[in-house]
């Protein structure tokens, strides 16, 4: 089987209110698919966790997630401001997130630990001043 | 415990319920935070929320980890669009005047247990 995209959604800064939607699909697909719950259950929470983070951190950007025999991978790719300081953004409770998106129940410096922790690989690529293109892989249980 | 039972210990007003998912959902483990992405570490299915925030992105959070039942403390009320999202997705929803403290201490007391976090 070759790899297959199975989403493709543009996301804007601060829609909350379609914040979750992408996640959502992509899970109902999975499931749908035949996917164990197990896997289903770790993809919905990384993908959600990426999508608020293009919503919360980024000026806009688009999830979009493939599909093979044996692994699933899901891409966040934004168009910026960048991550400044990585090493930061990837320690637990460290947030840039302001009062307002706190207030909300964002904004808890756990989205890339716990994207981190469901993963089963986490690759990062960005710059201040640039995007940030997050690719997370997760490995399919029993072949599709 | 039941769902059906919880309701009554924390003197809940029903927002969104199903007497049939009420009277056979047995309720284990329960989750306290206001904080999303520390419910997303959670790592059991079929739990319940108890939270103080009312918008929408707590149903989605639920959807995410498969919470079927959330309490809100300290008496709020969610706004239409979080009612809306939560029949659509099937989550109950319900109200109590309790602090989250105390709504907890409750379940606790009568044999709830905390939520063992995810830590991979």
């Amino acid at each position: 089987m070759q790899k297959k995209e199975i989403l493709n959604v543009a996301i804007e800064r601060f829609d909350f209110q379609s914040g979750g939607e992408a996640s959502s699909q992509l899970k109902n697909m999975l499931r749908k698919l035949g996917v164990s719950s197990d896997i289903v259950r770790k993809t919905a929470i990384v993908t959600y966790e990426l999508e608020m983070n293009v919503i919360i951190h980024s000026f806009g950007g688009k999830i979009t997630a493939q599909i093979s025999e044996d692994e699933l991978v899901i891409y966040a790719d934004d168009k910026g401001p960048g991550i400044a300081d990585l090493e930061k953004a990837l320690t637990p409770g460290f947030s840039t997130a302001g009062s307002e998106i706190r207030e909300m129940g964002f904004g808890a410096g756990m989205g890339l630990v716990n994207i981190k922790r469901y993963a089963d690989n986490m690759d990062i690529r960005t710059a201040e001043g640039e995007g940030t293109n997050i690719k997370v892989t997760i490995k399919l249980e029993k072949p599709l | 415990m039941k769902l059906s039972e919880v309701k009554s210990l924390l003197n809940v007003e029903t927002i969104y319920g199903e007497k049939n998912i009420e009277d056979s959902l047995i309720i284990k483990s329960a989750c306290g935070a206001d904080l999303m992405s520390d419910v997303l570490a959670f790592s059991q299915e079929k739990t319940m929320l108890l939270t103080g925030l009312t918008n929408p992105q707590v149903v989605r959070t639920a959807e995410m980890i498969g919470i079927q039942a959330i309490i809100f403390v300290r008496g709020k009320k969610p706004p239409s669009e979080t009612v809306f999202l939560a029949k659509e997705l099937k989550i109950l929803l319900y109200s109590t005047e309790k602090t989250l403290f105390e709504a907890c201490g409750l379940l606790y007391k009568y044999g709830i247990r905390p939520e063992e976090m995810n830590y991979i």
